[in-house]
């Protein structure tokens, strides 16, 4: 069509959307086609959940929904409504602390920039959470939909491993911090 | 805990950084975090065109829209500010963050909406009415250099923004009495190192104080003096916030435009504004792509493999407007014959402008190609004479015993054991029997080949190459500085003059200053200071920041210690000779129990003036500015020049294996060792060394700018433009090796383009080798599947 014939969107009413998150009932108003990225980080200032690509390819944004990852960019905010979801900030048991996962990705040093690691702390608990002793091969079939530019994945890897073992009690924290 | 082995307490232990853990809670403050009362959001309206005259810009519609309020375009915008500056001559190419008149590529931001969110300022944007008569676009690097009517910008005369020939030694000479020569020519593809995180920058204006506050996901150096000059504003009316963490960048997070757009709109409209590119922004109109090479390669050689003379000419697509990028031609003139005792080297460097999206600085700042071309002689001459690859390195690798060693273009490298390191990885990978392995696959009839590179990675960033290439720059110092102050209480801090995109600069900073100062790394805080509180730094580019902020921590870390030894002395009556500095301690050294403890000491410092000996200045505080080792001279009459003062090295093996039907390359073993003298802090080097060579895998067989023949960037998602997972990097064995740096306290050297240096080189070699029992031959990076699965239809 010709530029200018188009007369942009049509705003939908906002909607409330009330879910949980982390544990804990959220709630905010957000427009129909806000997704549940931007709903998070903009709506309720959820801003470990981090945005790459907004079309459904470097994982940068990845939750848990229903415990399942998924990519937070390609759902609305309104198809969370009555869903659980969990983010970066959900994973440990208390704000601050971290989760042994979250604590063998510090011990390998499995970041540098950070940017992708919520998503790809997501994505390995969610395989922990079906395989709580995965090979390697499994592991990097878990994170090969989170992209990582930094680290070439293998001190990932490394720290996914080193959790699993962990939570089978064959492995103890280390190294002074 | 020290020990003759390992003398040191806290440098190249394993030990956790400092920065890790608030990214692994999800605390990490990125730009896109920050969030300001009435912050107002921008979208840009991009060109769809690769070259077009603008014939007018209709806003009405988009004003329109609720939650709109403003549409800036470049007519307006370029009344009130000064053009990007370019690092080569080029005045007349005047580079604004819109475009006025004409677009120069497509994807090039022509108009700026600012709404109260994204999402408004995205309709609007499409709402924007731009009128365009489209103009033959510049495509071809080849036909641009050529060119005398089909200009990018008729006002500069030509498409060329650099092109010299540097001839060092006697290479005619040295041609005509080699036994051999060979001619090749191989290509670099378009790629960029693409972070996860898109650029990003929020700016405020503060009336009250006439400031411009900028938060952005910055790597760039001399940033904020940038920005000022382009807004014409005083230097101390910037202030870039350094403590915003970055998102990955490995070269490319420069966003001069991004700043000076916000800045711009910031001041004028009088509410903070966010710019956050979304993907689309960034792969196209974000002037963020790499280097884009043509290389044109001749050796001189002898029948016992000793290469002595090459020609190498490098004709390098800059993009739509020059900025720093044609500087990365220039960097590499410091390690021009590679780790090699090639005696002469004649270097002709082109940087022409194209119809593209812009180019900016990429991990290696050009290193990287030019390491896969002279490697790829290395491998060419290796198969003509039909000697081992590994053998033939070894016969021309300068040797340990001849450090400092010269090259031709005038620049001295400082150490390196260029045979152990090769040996290393050899032993690794068992060399022998990965060729086993190889023609056991070979003979099963699937295509194998091992990869053979061994590269440079310059270190400790001078700027060298901005005399070299542009004669009215007359830039001798690229220094970088740091504090250490301790407090009442007895507590470090440490001020550094950067912000970080993932290289652990905190890590860096307290490692280097509890070495010195006896206290653990944990216990000390290191600070970004803001860009008007810092002192002159130069930002961490060109694996510098080991060196330079590593160098300038331990001086200033130093002087406190210095200071406490003097105050010790003053008040223990001894020469400060006879004192010891240990465990924050200064005691007499044949009489441990005479002393002053640290708490005592702080005390001195920071209460007891009358204790402290006369004319020191109260507190306990040090500052260290540091100029680049071997740094500060300009280049010779004829290009000479010390560029880096540090050279790291790698020597890398990949096993690969490519699928006859598909073209897929699958890669069986990687081993690399690795050489960066002292290592500070060794989980950030392993990190460093695995995330380069994933990215040189990248380069070498997935990632791809692609323009079709009028222009049209055609990959502009993740669908188009590949980036390698976790199932197409593998495991890496590595190696460590240290040749310590005789220029650097520590013995370090540089480490942030590790891995990257060599592993495209490593990619290509494996391709050709398992290639060569077909007779082909794939001379142009990336190797994609397709670009393979065509070369092998006639194989399958």
């Amino acid at each position: 069509m010709p530029p200018g014939s188009w007369r942009g969107t049509v705003p939908m009413a906002d909607r409330t959307i009330r879910l949980r998150v982390n544990g804990k009932t959220g709630e905010g108003v957000a427009e129909p086609r806000v997704t549940l990225l931007d709903f998070l980080r903009d709506t309720l200032r959820l801003t470990g959940t981090h945005m790459g690509c907004e079309h459904g390819i470097c994982g940068a944004c990845t939750v848990l929904f229903d415990g399942a990852p998924v990519r937070s960019c390609l759902i609305f905010a309104v198809q969370a409504e009555g869903h659980d979801i969990t983010t970066v900030e959900g994973l440990a048991d208390a704000a601050g602390d971290l989760s042994v996962l979250q604590d063998c990705f510090w011990e390998t040093h499995a970041l540098q920039c950070g940017y992708c690691t919520p998503g790809m702390l997501i994505a390995a608990q969610a395989l922990l959470r079906r395989n709580n002793d995965p090979d390697d091969s499994e592991i990097r079939d878990a994170i090969s939909g989170n992209l990582c530019r930094c680290t070439g994945y293998g001190q990932i890897v490394e720290a996914i491993r080193l959790a699993a073992d962990r939570l089978n009690q064959r492995s103890r924290p280390g190294n002074a911090s | 805990m020290t020990s003759a082995d390992h003398p040191y307490r806290y440098v190249g232990r394993q030990r956790r950084t400092k920065e890790d853990r608030r990214f692994i809670a999800g605390q990490g403050r990125f730009v896109a975090d920050i969030s300001l009362p009435d912050m107002r959001h921008v979208a840009p309206v991009a060109s769809p065109h690769a070259s077009a005259r603008i014939l007018s810009i209709d806003a009405d519609a988009a004003l329109a829209l609720d939650g709109v309020h403003a549409v800036l375009t470049g007519a307006q915008l370029q009344t009130g500010i000064e053009p990007i500056q370019h690092g080569v001559p080029a005045p007349d190419i005047r580079w604004y963050p819109l475009a006025h008149e004409a677009v120069c590529y497509a994807g090039e931001w022509v108009a700026a909406v600012v709404a109260d969110s994204r999402h408004i300022a995205e309709d609007a944007a499409e709402l924007v009415d731009v009128r365009y008569a489209e103009t033959p676009a510049v495509v071809d690097p080849e036909v641009a250099f050529d060119a005398t009517d089909a200009l990018v910008h008729p006002a500069h005369g030509s498409n060329v923004l650099f092109h010299r020939k540097f001839v060092w030694g006697a290479v005619d000479d040295d041609f005509a009495a080699a036994d051999h020569s060979l001619s090749f020519r191989v290509k670099w593809g378009r790629n960029s190192t693409v972070p996860i995180e898109t650029f990003g920058v929020v700016a405020q204006w503060q009336p009250g104080d006439g400031l411009l506050d900028v938060w952005a996901s910055i790597q760039m150096p001399k940033y904020s003096d940038q920005i000022a000059e382009s807004l014409r504003l005083a230097g101390n009316r910037i202030r870039v916030h350094q403590d915003v963490d970055v998102g990955g960048s490995y070269g490319v997070k420069r966003g001069l435009k991004h700043a000076i757009l916000a800045g711009y709109l910031a001041r004028e409209l009088g509410f903070p504004i966010r710019l956050i590119e979304d993907r689309l922004d960034n792969m196209s109109g974000g002037d963020a792509h790499g280097p884009d090479r043509i290389f044109d390669m001749d050796v001189a050689f002898n029948d016992d493999g000793t290469i002595t003379s090459m020609k190498i000419r490098a004709l390098d697509d800059c993009g739509a407007y020059p900025g720093r990028a044609p500087l990365q031609l220039g960097k590499p003139v410091g390690s021009i014959v590679g780790p090699y005792r090639i005696g002469s080297v004649a270097y002709e460097a082109i940087s022409v402008c194209t119809n593209k999206t812009a180019q900016v600085a990429v991990r290696g700042f050009g290193q990287a190609p030019t390491n896969f071309a002279i490697e790829t002689a290395v491998d060419k001459v290796a198969r003509f004479l039909d000697l081992d690859r590994i053998e033939l390195r070894r016969r021309n690798f300068i040797r340990a015993e001849d450090f400092p060693y010269t090259i031709p273009s005038g620049t001295a490298y400082d150490s390196g054991d260029y045979h152990t390191v090769q040996q290393k990885v050899a032993d690794l990978i068992d060399y022998q029997g990965l060729i086993t392995r190889r023609d056991a696959i070979r003979d099963r009839g699937g295509l194998a080949g091992i990869g053979i590179a061994s590269c440079l990675e310059p270190g400790g960033g001078n700027a060298a190459f901005e005399p070299l290439f542009n004669p009215s720059n007359d830039t001798t110092t690229w220094m970088e500085s740091c504090t250490v102050k301790v407090d009442r209480l007895g507590d470090v801090t440490v001020l550094i003059c950067t912000s970080s995109a993932g290289q652990g600069h905190q890590t860096l900073a307290a490692t280097v200053v509890g070495e010195v100062l006896h206290i653990d790394p944990a216990e000390i805080r290191v600070v970004h200071s803001d860009s008007l509180s810092s002192l002159p730094g130069n930002s961490p580019v060109a694996s510098r920041m080991a060196i330079m902020l590593g160098g300038a921590a331990q001086r200033a870390a130093e002087a406190i210690r210095d200071r406490l030894i003097a105050i010790a002395a003053h008040n223990l009556g001894s020469p400060g000779s006879a004192l010891v500095y240990a465990d924050k301690s200064v005691h007499v050294a044949d009489d441990p129990s005479t002393g002053l403890d640290w708490q005592a000491l702080v005390r001195i410092c920071h209460r007891q003036y009358h204790l402290m000996p006369p004319g020191m200045e109260p507190g306990l505080q040090a500052s260290h500015t540091l100029q680049v080792p071997n740094g500060g001279t300009m280049p010779a009459e004829d290009g000479r020049v010390q560029m880096y003062p540090c050279f790291s090295f790698e020597a890398h093996i990949p096993l690969i294996e490519i699928d006859r039907g598909t073209g897929k390359v699958r890669i069986h073993d990687y081993a690399i060792a690795h050489d960066c003298g002292t290592v500070i802090s060794p989980a950030i080097v392993k990190g460093m060394l695995l995330g380069g060579i994933a990215h040189g895998i990248g380069a070498a067989l997935y990632e791809k700018f692609e323009y079709d023949s009028a222009g049209q960037h055609l990959t502009g998602t993740f669908m188009d433009y590949l980036l390698p997972s976790a199932h197409e990097i593998p495991e890496i064995k590595m190696a460590e090796h240290c040749t310590p740096s005789p220029l650097t306290a520590l013995g370090q050297k540089g480490a942030g383009e590790a891995g990257y240096m060599g592993s495209a080189a490593a990619i290509a070699s494996a391709v050709n080798d398992a290639l060569l029992p077909l007779g082909l031959e794939a001379n142009t990076l990336p190797v994609k599947l397709g670009m393979l699965s065509e070369m092998l239809k006639d194989h399958i």
